[in-house]
């Protein structure tokens, strides 16, 4: 799907280059930036009230509700920007549980300084990820802090979708027997960001994988809703998310090493700079837990989406070494995958 | 990916390991040297699959755990200090001092900052010339010639700003103190592929023939790390005890000439402190008199440093293949990678943190 519209949609003219103290004050400039920024792009019938609060229909039943700040360093990265990962960050999130991810609220804190011409862009980008997710962003905030009080600008989204019947997802559900699946390669939203931060390139740019996944969990769920376990394995990696799974459920987990999936040029910077794709974030991939006798269907459905194109099964769950992560390695040797320690250092030698 | 795959082919690992079990007839004790090996060894599960008589004992070859507990404090106090941009390896960050580590600094406002080349310090400090900016030269014969060429570098465009804090150690040194020790269990060696790339392996034919140990120059991949342990064994079983290169696509015997030039003129050879083992003669380079006025030590006088290890750690034998990681009594209890006693559990390197995070299942 493209938005040329939005894409080619030129700066609106305003009075000020960059955001001022006094567009947080909650005067004219505030309303300039609200009305000419903001308005425009996430235009719909809840937001253009300007109501305090977004007052919605509740169609019963149960709501998934979840909340994500976002405060990516840099902004701009090859395949994505800050703007887009805080709207597909919540929808993931709410997705993971089998919901319909439906709201969300905004809130930007801006650093004084911080040229319109970035924001817009941001905002733009925004705009593009909830059309595609199908969201709506029905209420909004801003506050503008001293220079050096941010870095250029922070964003906290928050949001809720509905839950269909049957739908029980849960990190406690894993079943002995249970395969995994994974959606697609791993690492390629943390290494995108670590190199272009580092000032690393390559023969090929790493791009950010970042997207929303909800329809993807829409389509599996349509083969099934017997989904045990479902995670986008953000900060962390794949490797947390497992070991999450291990403890809450207490089953071991076995993966198979030669079995998952990352990128040539990704492999290429987490070898440089001796970093394990395990425990590198993704911005656009999931781990499904499911009982081994719909994997197959379950498989099939993920490779039909977009964003699962490349699904594959990484690995069983087992009554073997209960609450631990193990891997098989070429050699026929299982070993550990722990949870990780705080960041990743790159290695000295 | 190429010049990795090649080396990593599960079906050509599987018959070197073949090959190691055909030749083995009696216990051996090989040292890996290199952190980087005791990495791969770890990651891949080699221990596991060799033959239950070949020991494999993890050497000192790490340099974030072999700098001494003073570098480390002086680090410490250098890059709390108002007017420093502090810039080391991402991995040293983390390292306990007596009291505590570079990232506590940074979090009380210290200007810290990873870099991947000293190279990147050089244009930190052309950038703040107001900012006095010191790099963290740690590390083997590997990171040498790059932590010589930044200070050559400053000196020839005129930074003063730019200096480095030195603790730089030397393989050979440290395989000869081992080899002298009484409580020596090593019988053949591993030796560090890269450090050889550097240095070449003329350093290793007198320490071969004077202790009578095969030492076998090998690579970090699977197949490099299980083709040095046949032709080990192979010496072991024969008898014999020469240097042998098994990462000749890397290795020349002569090593890398420019290098070697860049290291004698901006490097000269000192004592060193090894944490865990102590003083070591000759095992160590300091920068030379010629460029004294780069040398961080001298730089900014810090006094007063206290050291204190903490008594339950043992990283100091583990070090030297005498115990380990899990001999230790405080390992994956009171010492872990998020609370580390000694630096062995602090470096991916570091032969604690590998088995700690790639250790076995026990109960399998």
């Amino acid at each position: 799907m493209d938005f040329p519209e939005a894409l080619s949609c030129p700066l609106p003219i305003l009075s000020h280059d960059t955001v001022q103290l006094a567009h947080g004050a909650g005067g004219k400039l505030s309303n300039e930036m609200i009305d000419k920024i903001f308005l425009p792009r996430f235009l719909n019938s809840t937001l253009e009230k300007m109501e305090d609060q977004a007052v919605l229909e509740n169609p019963g039943g149960r709501i998934a509700f979840s909340t994500d700040t976002f405060v990516v360093d840099p902004i701009f990265f090859p395949g994505g920007d800050i703007g887009d990962l805080a709207i597909n960050g919540t929808v993931n999130d709410i997705a993971m549980s089998g919901a319909i991810p439906k709201y969300l609220s905004v809130g930007f804190i801006l650093e004084e300084g911080l040229p319109f011409e970035t924001l817009h862009r941001i905002v733009l980008s925004m705009e593009k990820a909830a059309k595609l997710a199908g969201v709506q962003i029905v209420t909004g905030d801003t506050k503008v802090v001293n220079r050096g009080s941010c870095d250029k600008l922070f964003i906290n989204t928050s949001g809720f979708g509905f839950v269909p019947e049957n739908v029980n997802i849960s990190a406690s559900n894993l079943d002995v027997g249970d395969k995994i699946l994974l959606s697609g390669t791993l690492a390629d939203h943390g290494m995108a960001v670590m190199t272009t931060r580092e000032g690393l390139s390559f023969q090929s740019t790493v791009e950010s994988d970042t997207a929303g996944l909800n329809h993807l969990v829409q389509d599996m769920l349509a083969v099934s809703t017997n989904i045990h376990a479902l995670r986008d394995p953000t900060r962390g990696g794949l490797a947390t998310s497992l070991n999450e799974f291990a403890t809450s459920s207490e089953v071991g987990i076995q993966l198979f090493g030669d079995a998952i999936p990352v990128k040539e040029n990704v492999r290429g910077a987490c070898e440089i700079l001796g970093i394990d794709p395990l425990y590198v974030a993704n911005e656009g991939k999931l781990v499904a837990i499911v009982p081994s006798n719909i994997a197959d269907d379950m498989l099939s459905a993920m490779r039909g989406n977009e964003y699962g194109k490349s699904a594959t099964i990484i690995g069983e769950v087992t009554d073997k070494h209960p609450g631990i992560v193990a891997m098989l390695t070429g050699l026929g040797a299982n070993r550990i995958v722990d949870m990780p320690v705080g960041e990743q250092l790159p290695r000295i030698c | 990916m190429k010049y990795l795959d090649e080396f990593r082919d599960p079906v050509v690992a599987r018959k070197i390991l073949n090959e190691i079990h055909a030749v083995t007839t009696q216990p051996w004790v090989i040292m890996e040297i290199c952190g980087g090996q005791t990495h791969s060894i770890i990651r891949n599960g080699i221990d596991q699959v060799l033959p239950k008589e070949i020991e494999l004992v993890h050497g000192p070859g790490c340099p974030v755990c072999v700098t001494p507990l003073e570098i480390i404090d002086r680090a410490v106090e250098i890059a709390g200090r108002p007017n420093v941009i502090f810039t080391s390896f991402g991995d040293m960050l983390r390292v306990p001092g007596s009291h505590k580590d570079l990232f506590m600094v940074r979090s009380e406002g210290g200007d810290v900052r990873t870099v991947f080349s000293p190279l990147e310090s050089l244009k930190i400090a052309r950038e703040n010339p107001d900012k006095e900016v010191v790099f963290f030269a740690v590390g083997f014969e590997t990171t040498a010639p790059g932590n010589a060429m930044a200070v050559a570098q400053a000196a020839k465009e005129g930074l003063p700003n730019f200096s480095e804090l030195v603790s730089h150690v030397l393989v050979p040194p440290a395989m000869e103190a081992l080899l002298s020790s009484d409580a020596n269990r090593v019988q053949g060696y591993l030796a560090a592929g890269h450090v050889c790339t550097v240095m070449g392996w003329d350093e290793y034919d007198p320490i071969a023939k004077k202790y009578k140990v095969p030492i076998v120059i090998t690579g970090f991949e699977p197949m490099d790390v299980l083709d040095g342990i046949l032709h080990t064994v192979k010496q072991l079983e024969a008898g014999t005890h020469k240097v042998e290169n098994r990462y000749a696509r890397i290795v020349e015997q002569g090593g890398n000439q420019p290098a070697q030039v860049l290291i004698k003129d901006v490097f000269e050879i000192a004592n060193r402190k090894w944490r865990g083992i102590g003083e070591i003669p000759v095992s160590g380079f300091k920068i030379s008199k010629k460029y004294a006025a780069f040398d961080a030590e001298l730089k900014f006088s810090v006094d007063d440093i206290h050291t204190e290890e903490p008594e339950a750690c043992i990283s100091g034998v583990i070090l030297q293949g005498l115990k380990k990681p899990h001999d230790c009594p405080a390992f994956g209890k009171e010492c872990t990678p998020q609370n580390p006693l000694g630096a062995t559990m602090v470096s991916s390197e570091g032969a604690c943190a590998a088995y700690y995070k790639y250790q076995r299942i026990l109960s399998e």
